[in-house]
């Protein structure tokens, strides 16, 4: 059986949603990222607590229309792609809440 | 028998940008001379000072232009450093030093890295960018090297006070953000006057065949002016403070893309 994996949010980045989009800054090299909705949704929803299927399944396949089996293939793979550029952390383990950023919300 | 010790002179400047008082302490009088010559309009008799840096004037073969500006915090300390300079920042003892030839860019380098980090810590930053105040307001024009920052500058009318063609300060100030005068120029070679104006738009520039101008979206407005903020240190909190700092900013002033062609009456659009 294929292990759950957990995602949650770097403390080593800066996030701001800013209109419709949501922009992170890496604290390495001050590099600065535009997320796609999936990304976007994916970011907002790791909390280091839920697994990555659910967040899939309640998260992802609600709002666009793709099979789970698919989404979660490609959500793993966006993971894994915002892992290397130092945004998310994941591990198939739930990952401290000390460990995740907290998302920006001003007006 | 001559003296065993002889009395040192300590001459001193206080240089005011953004309203913050630096004493800058030399034991050269020529380097004083370069710095009231170079921050002009920008000393200042105030006694009391903000921040304070000892010069140490190394000999002129101290230099390696090509090396990269680093910037780092240790134990409450900033470490700066480029080919033509060292400098050590303690901001908790509002004391610093700084080690370099008797040049004026120097100096320039470290004042602005200063302001950086202590702009970062108050919401504002420093911008590439010309700017100027108009009827009481400020406007922002920024954009990278030619861009038109110069060019805009230029055409500005009789009744625009330059802040800068090159680089501007903003501070935030409760709810509005505020445009300072600053002595850092660009190629038109005028020192900006050292006054302020609350900041009414942020204009990005961009040269084209006629003059127009356009709202620009908020995620843009941010990704460009980030792009255009100067931030030299890779700490985590100042990055956060810079990042966070651009993003209000983008949401309390009014972001356009100006599109212009060298002429003055691209100013009638500026308001």
């Amino acid at each position: 059986m294929k292990k759950k994996l957990y995602v949650a949010r770097s403390p080593r980045i800066a996030a701001r949603m800013l209109g419709e989009e949501m922009l992170v800054m890496s604290g390495q090299g001050s590099t600065l990222f535009t997320l796609n909705p999936t990304a976007t949704i994916l970011w907002q929803a790791a909390d280091g607590a839920t697994p990555l299927d659910e967040i899939v399944e309640r998260r992802i396949c609600s709002e666009f229309e793709v099979k789970p089996e698919e989404a979660l293939r490609d959500a793993e793979a966006l993971a894994e792609d915002l892992a290397k550029h130092g945004i998310l952390l994941i591990s198939e383990e739930p990952i401290a809440s000390h460990a995740v950023v907290q998302e920006q919300h001003r007006p | 028998m001559p003296g065993l010790a002889t009395q040192i002179e300590r001459y001193s400047v206080v240089i005011a940008i953004g309203g913050v008082p630096v004493r800058v302490n030399t034991t050269d009088g020529g380097f004083l001379e370069i710095l009231q010559k170079r921050y002009a309009g920008f000393v200042c008799a105030e006694p009391h000072a903000e921040f304070e840096f000892d010069v140490d004037l190394a000999p002129p073969a101290f230099a390696n232009p090509d090396a990269d500006v680093s910037v780092t915090h240790r134990s409450g300390r900033w470490f700066m450093e480029r080919g033509d300079f060292r400098a050590e920042w303690n901001p908790a003892a509002r004391r610093g030093s700084i080690h370099q030839t008797a040049n004026p860019y120097s100096i320039d380098a470290v004042l602005r890295i200063v302001h950086t980090l202590v702009l970062a810590g108050q919401g504002g930053f420093l911008l590439h960018s010309a700017s100027a105040i108009r009827n009481g307001k400020a406007f922002l024009f920024a954009g990278i090297s030619g861009a038109g920052k110069t060019t805009i500058a230029r055409l500005a009318p009789a009744d625009a006070t330059l802040l800068t063609d090159e680089i501007s300060y903003v501070r935030k100030e409760d709810d509005r953000y505020v445009a300072f005068g600053t002595p850092f120029t660009g190629e038109l070679a005028k020192l900006g006057e050292n006054t302020s104006a609350p900041v009414t738009a942020l204009y990005l520039l961009a040269q084209g065949a006629g003059n127009r101008v356009e709202s620009v979206a908020a995620a843009d407005a941010g990704r460009e002016l980030l792009s255009n903020v100067l931030f030299f240190a890779e700490d985590q909190e100042m990055v956060q403070r810079v990042f966070q700092g651009a993003c209000d900013f983008v949401q309390r002033v009014p972001v356009y893309r100006l599109t212009f062609m060298p002429d003055a009456r691209v100013w009638e659009m500026i308001q």
